[in-house]
């Protein structure tokens, strides 16, 4: 099925969830994107006067894995480990929405016309929501890499946004997503030996505070997360519930003769109403909160990922230091200990500054992020909440 | 003091009154003023009121409403029978003044009092009929609550008592105030009682509220649970209902098993209610029985208005039944979104202790208090969903099988009619017979024999015939009384669901308003 988002990007999603400074050397945008049977094809658009590009403008059309191929790059990149990456989209995934779509076509016998059509144009309406989100995720992926510094500089984005063909990344194999998913467990598994078995001291306050921080929010953001959704999801449950009362209330309406008939059909259509300033409030809570929090615990797991990396050059310019103890005892290959520690050294120094410059950066962003979507949460709350009754007017009274 | 009272403005410029909405204007009030100004006469004791500045009645009047009994939905409907008069429109005035004005329920009932005594001791010696066509302009003085459940005994005989007050100014009654402890079974046997008295006859008998052997079992055990509570309260708002509806009806008021429910301190125990006693079972049965005849009987409809009315119930029955099955889901519904709420305002609030930056830290935490409370309307409204709405629609459902009963019975007396005029038919044939026989010596006395019996049958024949007479024209009475009562009912109910609405979207507006600047706030 074909569909398109309008290119005229009306409220980008994008900037609500992240507030880049951006300057106008490197502009990304994904201008259109079509969804097709398993896949959707995103066309990013780049505008960037950088001497490196062939043109100032042009674009490429891109799949879902090249994304992650691209995001996969950044994370092995020794270079940009004291950075955090900034984390990949997620699948897009609209099996929930076309399998919904599907049982209402097969159809239940007891649903009039009207009832269909308005089923109808709520899943419809559900599914350009999930798809507009999808190119909001992948967007913002590109822009954050656009605006940051060192990551805007690295080679394999300028091929992922200029080269014009295929990039022949294939989806990851069972082999490697188990690979994945293994190096994660023994990621945390490094992690917890780390700082526990072994005692490693953390040196400086700031990334104790950090650490603790964030392991914290992490688990909370997932949790605060996770109920939004549930919370979105009965309030889109309640618009759905409307729909049959108001059909038949209507109905009850139409077979009256006396006063109660407008009494019912103004009660259907105010169900009606309510129906879609419901699904107006679910959209806008979606939107506003849960993929705000959604965004910021990939954040801040790529935050978490940072500390661990810097961890880890701890441990290592831990374990390099005694055994440069060592060599210097037994006074053998004393030089190449030295020379290893100073390299551990100087990695973990420079890790350790990127990391903090990238920790505030990330506690800047969050809190401009937040602020924004809650004002506007708020703001379209009351909206609604005022469409369906302001104080001022003039109230129900006898004539 | 009673202002003279225009008659109201009859039906035409009802649909232009509804004006078409725009966005921002306000949908819910413009509802309700629409269906409010369509006839409706306004109350005298609350003109002065109304002249305040209607948009002060904004919140207030809405408060008044919801933090009364739930009694008082019914109060106010007993009350509108008052404005029933022939010369009016049977089509009634909706009571608006409730809702609008801040003049507390109590000054409804007071005024009435010294009108109502008047009528009041005339009710003695007067005939059924006559105190029936009084019955439509009579004003009825008599609210009944039923509240205090309280758990009596222990165990699997643990029962729940309510306490039933009666005030009135009937003088039928001994004292204007009194009130008395009834169980579910006794509320059971009442219903029984009126039943097999006025059903046959064509009287719609309310029904009384279903028995639930899982939820009083729950209770009996003891499950001091939100769930039984809830039970508990649903059952008891039904009692209060089945009562209200039973004493508006100007017949059943006047039978001496009601007065004596509502009066005696003392009641006989309802044996015969148990689902599982001999009499229960042959409940079932005649039930079972009742539906083959009423497959088998083949009336002659002379009457298309039994038809048509007929066919008109089953429609709305369908139909209630419909809404009903959906707004059960919506009340579910509405109370997983409140559970839902609550549980992301706890996350929230949590978020909000881990966050370190102070004013974000603050918002966080007023964004949970504001779930909280959000919270706290979702459960009221799904409240409201189920007390005035869902409830209102199962009672219906009751109330037309009753109705549908009625007319079931009027078939089977027409069926009786019917065969007692075949029987008389056969006696005159046999009667024909013997006179043209040749048994000189039998004759005399066989003759006898059969005028007798023609005699007899004719007489059944003529009172089958006053019977059904009887029966079609109560029922056509009762039929236009219920339709009259329906219509109250529906909306009034109508009016203070839409009001519970509103209520809603208001208080939502505070809570968000109060939490923007916070937001604005954060640095």
């Amino acid at each position: 099925m074909e569909v398109h988002p309008e290119a005229g990007k009306e409220g980008k999603p994008s900037c609500a969830l992240v507030e880049l400074q951006g300057d106008s050397s490197l502009q990304v945008e994904i201008s259109d994107a079509v969804s097709e049977r398993d896949k959707v094809k995103f066309t990013v658009q780049t505008k960037s006067c950088l001497p490196h590009f062939a043109q100032t403008e042009f674009s490429v059309v891109r799949q879902h894995e090249e994304f992650i191929w691209l995001h996969d790059a950044y994370v092995e990149n020794e270079e940009y480990a004291g950075l955090i990456i900034p984390p990949a989209p997620p699948r897009p995934d609209f099996e929930a929405s076309r399998e919904k779509l599907q049982k209402l076509g097969e159809g239940d016998s007891s649903v009039t016309r009207e009832e269909f059509a308005k089923m109808k144009q709520e899943l419809e309406a559900e599914y350009l929501a999930i798809f507009k989100k999808t190119v909001a995720m992948h967007e913002v992926f590109l822009q954050r890499l656009a605006a940051h510094p060192t990551l805007r500089r690295d080679h394999n984005f300028f091929v992922f946004l200029e080269y014009g063909q295929d990039l022949s990344v294939r989806g990851k194999n069972r082999k490697e997503l188990l690979g994945g998913f293994l190096r994660n467990i023994v990621k945390s598994a490094d992690e917890a030996l780390i700082t526990g078995v072994s005692g490693l001291k953390e040196v400086d306050d700031f990334f104790e505070h950090e650490r603790t921080f964030l392991l914290e929010y992490h688990t909370r953001i997932r949790d605060a997360c996770l109920r939004a959704d549930r919370v979105m999801r009965s309030h889109k449950c309640l618009a759905d519930d409307y729909i049959p009362i108001s059909a038949a209330l209507s109905s009850l309406g139409s077979q009256e003769v006396n006063q109660l008939r407008t009494s019912f059909l103004k009660l259907a259509e105010l169900f009606e109403r309510l129906r879609k300033l419901e699904g107006r409030v679910a959209s806008d809570e979606d939107l506003k909160l849960s993929d705000m929090l959604r965004y910021y615990m990939r954040d801040s797991q790529a935050a978490k990922d940072l500390l661990y990396r810097r961890l880890r050059a701890l441990a290592d310019y831990e374990n390099a230091n005694k055994a440069l103890d060592k060599a210097r005892t037994r006074n053998r290959e004393v030089r190449p200990a030295e020379s290893h520690q100073q390299l551990c050294c100087q990695r973990f120094e420079r890790l350790s500054d990127s990391a903090k410059q990238e920790l505030m950066d990330f506690k800047s962003r969050r809190v401009s992020s937040f602020r924004k979507n809650l004002i506007e949460l708020a703001e379209l709350e009351l909206k609604h909440a005022k469409l369906k009754g302001p104080p001022g007017a003039p109230s129900a009274k006898a004539v | 003091m009673a202002a003279e009272r225009e008659p109201p403005p009859l039906g035409d410029g009802k649909p232009t009154d509804f004006e078409e909405l725009e966005d921002g204007e306000d949908l819910f009030t413009s509802t309700v003023s629409t269906l409010e100004s369509s006839p409706s006469s306004p109350e005298p004791a609350s003109l002065p009121a109304e002249d305040i500045s209607a948009n002060s009645n904004g919140p207030k009047p809405t408060e008044v409403v919801l933090d009364d009994d739930r009694e008082d939905l019914f109060a106010e409907a007993t009350e509108e029978v008052s404005l029933d008069s022939p010369e009016r429109e049977p089509i009634l005035s909706s009571e608006p003044s409730p809702a609008v004005t801040p003049v507390t329920p109590t000054t409804l009932i007071a005024p009435r009092i010294e009108s109502k005594s008047m009528s009041a001791p005339v009710i003695f010696d007067r005939s059924r009929e006559e105190i029936e066509e009084e019955a439509n302009g009579d004003i009825f003085d008599i609210e009944i609550g039923v509240s205090d459940p309280e758990k009596v005994g222990d165990g699997m005989n643990a029962y729940m008592a309510y306490r039933v007050t009666t005030k009135t100014s009937l003088s039928m009654f001994s004292k204007s105030e009194f009130s008395v402890k009834r169980r579910f079974s006794d509320f059971l046997g009442l219903h029984s009682k009126l039943a097999s008295k006025y059903l046959h006859v064509g009287y719609i008998v309310p029904p009384a509220p279903e028995k639930s052997i899982v939820g009083m079992t729950k209770v009996k055990v003891g499950k001091e649970d939100s769930s039984s509570t809830e039970f508990v309260e649903k059952r008891r708002a039904a009692l209060e209902r089945y009562l209200q509806r039973t004493v508006k009806h100007p017949t059943l008021l006047q039978d001496p098993d009601l007065r004596q429910f509502l009066e005696s301190s003392e009641l006989p125990r309802a044996v015969n209610t148990q689902a599982l006693s001999g009499a229960g079972i042959l409940r079932m049965v005649n039930k079972a029985a009742d539906a083959v005849n009423k497959m088998t009987i083949k009336m002659n409809e002379s009457d298309a208005w039994f038809e048509e009315k007929q066919q008109q119930f089953e429609n709305l029955d369908q139909q209630l039944r419909k809404l009903h099955a959906s707004v059960e889901a919506l009340v579910c519904h509405r109370k997983e979104l409140s559970a839902n709420t609550a549980a992301f305002a706890k996350s929230a609030a949590m978020l909000g202790n881990s966050e370190d930056h102070t004013a974000l830290s603050r918002a966080l935490s007023q964004l949970a208090e504001v779930e909280e409370k959000i919270d706290q309307l979702h459960q009221e409204q799904a409240f409201a969903d189920f007390y005035m709405f869902s409830e209102l629609l199962s009672d219906y459902i009751r109330l037309i099988a009753a109705v549908k009963g009625v007319f079931d019975h009027r078939m089977k007396c027409w069926q009786k009619w019917e065969d007692a005029q075949i029987t008389l038919l056969k006696k005159r044939e046999a009667e024909a017979k013997i006179m043209v026989a040749n048994k000189p010596d039998k004759i005399q006395q066989a003759k006898n024999e059969i005028r007798e019996e023609i005699e007899e049958w004719e007489a059944k024949v003529q009172q089958g015939e006053r019977e059904f007479e009887q029966i079609s024209k109560t029922i056509r009475k009762e039929v236009g009384r219920f339709e009259k009562e329906r219509v109250k009912d529906f909306k009034t109910v109508i009016i203070k669901y839409l009001e519970s609405l509103v209520q809603t979207q208001q208080q939502l507006i505070k809570y968000w308003e109060a939490f923007l600047p916070e937001a604005k706030a954060i640095a």
